[in-house]
């Protein structure tokens, strides 16, 4: 059926009132994602469209609403504040969609969610759609449907890319994760594999990845050694030069490491489906259904 | 963010990082008056973001005043790999016993900042690693409780044998850690720090590089910026609030998000052209953003054809849309544009775009095609 969310998902959106919270806030409604509350500190008692009750913080909206999940559109500023809130609530899933966050809060902020027993996805990531049941983030709905296929990624409109090309050749979606572009993250490609390893709903998983760091080498070994499922993989970055930051925070060459010739590479020798253009998506996962 | 030497090395010193006395000068004659003051035989280093400057002739030594504004005058001005030289850094010609290699970087796996130490110093660190990793001690350090003292001292232990020299580099790496983490540093590097005969432990070259997210909190750092070593389209990139890496190809890409950015260059590789550049428009993208997009690439001599590629979710299509108008009445474009855009508003896109006599695609392969095809035909 799907990993991380659906039907039974109370979410609470983090920063409701603010441009990018209300007006994403609205989208996850309209797709019927069960919106149970918004947290503004300053603006409780309020309604968001006249249907969301608004709290002053995370542990009231999770007191009176049952919140289980948290999605954050606050500021770069105030995002680490917004995960610690959100964990130390109890919210069990928390996704930061914040584009910004200093590298040196996260290095605090992934230990603390962790002790808490909290997953945290993102920050600087889409969020996760589970089509026909739940959209965290901001992945269009319009271009996804359910079914089979579960989707990891590192981008945001490459990920849309993808998941276009699948719907269009009438090739659903189990789950699709963004898991952000940061060097930081809470939830990486092997985090995500194993959900959809032990998802019964999930019959292939496609894995969108880019240059920089060696998550995709980890995850490319995982799968060797733990994931049953057919595996198509794409690196973003073959011309991207050494030393620079491709746009994503995490997107770099340093050194010598995190090229994609390593990266595909690593796919290969785990029996990935290699996509060397987002279009060869469709026969991968045909082949492999 | 990168930072000069002359920047880093007073981060090190107002942590208390021992040095060599130094100072950095813009002309020939502020060099002769620092050597000057120094006394003695100097290295006038020039101040550019880029490795190499040793092999490229912008480090060379100065026997005296006279002849440190000699050299100064000629690597001022200079340009190591295509960035030019506006200042240089003079410092004492140190009497070197020995030299170690002392960093910090924010390590992806271990999520943490990791030390890495080596008494092997002086020398690029990546080819230690490679060649001899036993000379190399690494060491994660857990951000809440910071560089614990025994930690110091086996980082400190595994450099040298001597225990003044040890204890001073015990000082030395706890006042690294303060600067990388009180700065938001991605990588904090003292290379080489030397003993000297008189037995003094000291940071000959520092380097920084702060985390690009620290900025918006940290303007004291983000005044640490030299644009005049960058290049200027990437400034000017910036200011907009584009994301924009100059490359050597002949294909123009406007692109919205990172990922589909570098997808879209790879794709443009694929059949067969060369993307010029990287650039990415962002999220909730405005008409202004694409404007300041299309002048900044068609700016750019060697660019044949340009391509746009869009994948509306946050990013209206519309707005694109509009902003290629507004661009191409305020000024000429004389290249070949291949358009594509789906989604969010795409319809309105489509009208605004038929407006002005141009075609939009919805596919990405066969827009890239064309955009290859456009710049062969043109170059």
């Amino acid at each position: 059926m799907s990993i991380f969310a659906d039907h039974s998902t109370r979410l609470v959106v983090q920063g409701i009132t603010g441009r990018d919270g209300s007006f994403h806030a609205r989208q996850m409604v309209e797709y019927g994602t069960n919106v149970v509350a918004g947290v503004t500190p300053g603006k409780g008692g309020q309604r968001f469209d006249e249907k969301v009750p608004v709290y002053n913080t995370v542990a009231e909206a999770v007191r009176e609403t049952g919140a289980n999940a948290s999605v954050i559109y606050v500021p770069p500023a105030g995002a680490a504040g917004a995960v610690y809130e959100a964990a130390d609530a109890g919210i069990r899933l928390i996704i930061c969609i914040t584009e910004g966050v200093p590298v040196m809060d996260m290095t605090r902020v992934l230990p603390f969610v962790r002790a808490r027993g909290a997953r945290l996805i993102g920050p600087n990531c889409p969020g996760l759609i589970t089509p026909g049941s739940a959209k965290i983030g901001i992945i269009p709905g319009n271009i996804c449907m359910p079914g089979r296929v579960g989707l990891v990624s590192r981008s945001g409109t490459l990920t849309y890319e993808v998941v276009n090309h699948l719907t269009r050749a009438g090739i659903g979606q189990s789950t699709c994760v963004g898991i952000g572009g940061d060097p930081l993250i809470g939830t990486n490609f092997i985090d995500v594999l194993r959900a959809f390893q032990d998802d019964p709903d999930t019959d292939a998983i496609v894995l969108m990845g880019e240059i920089g760091g060696t998550d995709e080498q980890k995850a490319a070994e995982f799968v060797t050694q733990h994931v049953t499922k057919p595996v198509v993989g794409f690196i973003a970055g073959q011309t991207a030069p050494k030393g620079r930051r491709m746009g994503h925070a995490g997107a770099i060459i340093s050194g010598s490491s995190g090229t994609a010739e390593e990266k595909l590479a690593a796919f290969a020798a785990a029996g990935f489906g290699i996509m060397k253009r987002p279009l060869d998506v469709v026969e991968l996962v045909k082949e492999r259904l | 963010m990168n930072i000069h030497e002359y920047q880093a090395r007073a981060l090190l010193k107002a942590a208390g990082v021992p040095m060599f006395e130094g100072d950095v000068a813009s002309t020939p004659s502020e060099a002769e008056a620092i050597a000057r003051r120094i006394g003695g035989t100097v290295v006038v280093k020039a101040q550019v973001h880029t490795g190499g400057r040793g092999k490229a002739g912008g480090v060379k030594l100065a026997a005296n005043p006279a002849e440190a504004a000699d050299v100064a005058s000629r690597i001022l001005g200079m340009t190591i790999n295509g960035l030019t030289v506006h200042k240089v850094l003079v410092v004492p010609a140190a009497d070197i016993a020995t030299e170690a290699y002392v960093g910090l970087i924010m390590d992806r796996e271990t999520q943490r900042p990791v030390f890495m130490v080596s008494p092997a110093g002086g020398i690029d660190i990546e080819e230690v690693a490679a060649t001899t990793p036993e000379k190399i001690l690494r060491l994660p350090v857990d951000p809440v409780y910071g560089l614990l003292p025994h930690q110091a001292y086996t980082l400190a232990f595994f450099l040298y044998r001597d225990f003044a020299h040890v204890k001073a580099a015990a000082r030395i790496v706890e006042q690294l850690y303060r600067v990388f983490s009180e700065n938001g540093a991605s990588l904090a590097e003292i290379n080489p720090l030397v003993t000297t005969p008189d037995g003094r432990v000291l940071a000959l070259d520092a380097k920084v590089t702060v985390d690009d997210n620290e900025l918006e909190r940290r303007p004291d750092l983000a005044l640490l910026r030299d644009e005049s070593a960058e290049n200027p389209a990437e400034v000017a990139a910036r200011r907009a609030n584009l994301t924009f890496i100059k490359l050597d190809g002949n294909v123009g890409c406007i692109v919205n998000g990172a990922g589909l950015a570098m997808a879209t260059m790879d794709l443009v590789k694929y059949y067969g052209g060369d993307p010029a550049n990287f650039l990415d428009i962002g999220g909730s993208s405005s008409p202004d953003k694409v404007v300041a997009a299309l002048r900044i690439i068609t700016a750019d001599p060697n660019v044949k054809a340009i391509l746009f590629n869009i994948f509306g979710g946050i990013t209206r299509t519309d707005d694109v849309a509009n902003g290629i108008k507004t661009a191409l009445a305020q000024f000429p474009v004389k290249v070949p544009i291949v358009v594509r855009l789906t989604g969010t508003n795409e319809r309105e896109a489509v009208q605004i775009l038929t407006g002005i006599g141009m075609k939009a695609l919805n596919d990405m392969d066969e827009a890239v095609q064309q955009v290859v095809a456009a710049a062969k035909e043109a170059a």
